[in-house]
């Protein structure tokens, strides 16, 4: 891949006390692209995303070998502080969980984190993100509404809207439109292609069509090892691998 | 064999429900009857004057001040540190071997009968820390009491709130304990405020624990300061009903301190109920 690689995975071994869930993975995630992850489930897609910007830390007994490198960083290294490694690397969970509160403040929440923006920068920042993530026209009137009202598609935009806020470098979403309707899932799939321009996008999707229609690169993952990885027509035209083949024709999964 | 099955199901069915409204029966009973016998002394001047003569005639005014007095230095020394104690154990506290103990402390602590307490109070702070037989001392062991209480509360408030909520300000970037202080306190407070009501409201009627800190038979003052003895509701009903000399004489008073307390009682309880019921509205949307 010619592309400038953002993060780079050097041997990555991954555990939950003692199950392997990631076996020696390597991967070279491409800066301004979108890099989606497949595979069936319990293969350890959604553990490798979260691997990339360390919410594994909170799991119980995880623990992580190898190197994650990001823009030529190790973020598991020693000096690394983890708080600056997530503001970097943003995430959007499958289950879109907005917190109860208005949806102003929670566009704001990780802008507030690190102090005294003045308040009129606030809004500023509030309203680009909202738009960033095209849901500013439909929420324009009612900021101070409690983000709960909306619907599930917006709830899962204004999740991104928040991740935005922040301005990280890299996006991870975890299945972001498994919950969505048809015509919900289309507005966040054009967010996506929109979004690559600014971020780099890692996106855990179980559906291949959504693989197919939003990412550049596809990986596929099975029992914990990456098996193959490629530009997406390949993935999904000539694979390399007769697993990856079985799976994306939907022969097993 | 279906008729049978028909029949012990219906045995089964009555049974349980005669036990409902057996409970609900004997709730009634105690009511009622300390409701009939006390509500003819219930006045203003019951509820706002001193005892007079010998305590056979006259209000109540300084048990209700100084069950309140207790009862806010009990709040105000366990609920800050149940509190704390809760999101130590809930939200940092790495399971092993320590945690556990802990956890078997509260347990324990939480069986201990309420005279123990009482007499660890007086040597802890009558005695040890020089409060002397005083609001204060009483209040801090009753605080003692109702410590398990509050900290199992506030732990069982903080495991509602979803564990998304912690996440999703983790990613953005928050430290734990601003994730902590501004994503999970804030929904686990009036969970942990119901919680602590409810223990309160059972401290309020303890009388052991303030036997031997600083409830009195009698006071003709009321209390100037936290250092001062006081008369307490619990412990007023208590001489009444078995320790005056005309006994059948102050049994109307007995009863109608006993309805005091337990409105005051039902008052704590029907707070923390409105607590729940308005936050749970509110997180709705």
């Amino acid at each position: 891949m010619d592309e400038k690689v953002k993060i780079s995975v050097q041997s990555l071994n991954f555990f939950y006390g003692h199950v392997q869930a990631l076996k020696n993975v390597s991967l070279e995630i491409p800066g301004n692209h979108v890099t989606a992850l497949i595979g069936p489930s319990g293969c350890g897609k959604t553990t490798f995303l979260r691997c990339l910007n360390r919410m594994n830390d909170i799991v119980e007994g995880a623990r992580t070998e190898g190197k994650i490198l990001l823009d030529g960083y190790d973020i598991y290294g020693p000096e690394v502080d983890v708080v600056q490694v997530r503001r970097r690397v943003g995430m959007v969970f499958q289950k879109s969980n907005p917190f109860p509160k208005t949806i102003f403040d929670n566009v704001a929440y990780g802008l507030r984190i690190n102090g005294n923006l003045p308040k009129s920068e606030l809004a500023a920042r509030v309203e680009r993100s909202l738009k960033d993530a095209a849901l500013w026209d439909e929420v324009a009137d009612r900021l101070h509404d409690s983000a709960m009202k909306i619907s599930g598609g917006q709830q899962q935009r204004l999740c991104i809207a928040r991740a935005l806020a922040v301005e990280p470098e890299v996006i991870l979403m975890d299945e972001p439109a498994s919950a969505l309707d048809p015509i919900a899932t289309q507005k966040v799939e054009e967010l996506i292609q929109e979004l690559k321009k600014k971020y780099t996008i890692v996106i855990v999707t179980h559906n291949m069509q959504q693989a197919a229609r939003v990412s550049d690169i596809t990986a596929f993952f099975y029992l914990g090892e990456l098996i193959e990885v490629d530009r997406t027509e390949k993935i999904f035209t000539k694979p390399k691998m007769k697993r990856t083949e079985d799976y994306v024709t939907g022969r097993f999964g | 064999m279906r008729k049978k099955r028909k029949w012990s199901e219906r045995l089964g069915f009555s049974i349980l429900t005669l036990s409902g409204i057996l409970v609900l029966t004997i709730l009634g009973l105690i009511l009622l009857d300390i409701f009939t016998k006390g509500v003819s002394v219930l006045s203003w001047k019951f509820l706002t004057e001193a005892p007079r003569n010998g305590m056979t005639e006259g209000g109540i005014f300084p048990a209700i001040l100084g069950t309140f007095l207790v009862s806010l230095i009990t709040v105000i020394f366990a609920v800050p540190l149940g509190m704390f104690a809760a999101i130590y154990l809930h939200e940092y506290a790495l399971p092993g071997k320590i945690t556990r103990l802990i956890r078997l402390a509260i347990r324990n602590l939480s069986g201990v009968p309420s005279i123990v307490f009482g007499l660890f109070g007086v040597v802890l702070f009558v005695q040890m820390l020089q409060f002397g037989t005083s609001i204060l001392s009483a209040g801090l062991t009753l605080g003692l009491l109702t410590l398990p209480w509050t900290i199992t509360a506030c732990e069982e408030a903080l495991k509602t709130v979803p564990k998304s909520y912690r996440e999703g300000a983790l990613a953005l970037g928050a430290t734990k304990w601003y994730a902590i202080r501004t994503n999970v306190l804030p929904y686990a407070v009036p969970g942990m405020l119901t919680g602590v009501i409810l223990g309160l409201s059972r401290a309020a009627g303890e009388t052991a624990p303030i036997l031997f800190t600083g409830a009195a038979f009698f006071l003709p003052r009321l209390p100037g300061s936290l250092f001062d003895q006081f008369m307490a509701l619990p412990y007023h009903l208590y001489i009444l009903a078995t320790q005056h000399h005309a006994i059948d004489k102050v049994r109307p008073i007995a009863y109608g301190t006993a309805l005091v307390l337990l409105g005051l009682i039902l008052f704590l309880s029907f707070s923390a109920i409105w607590i729940r019921y308005r936050f749970r509205k509110k997180m709705k949307g």
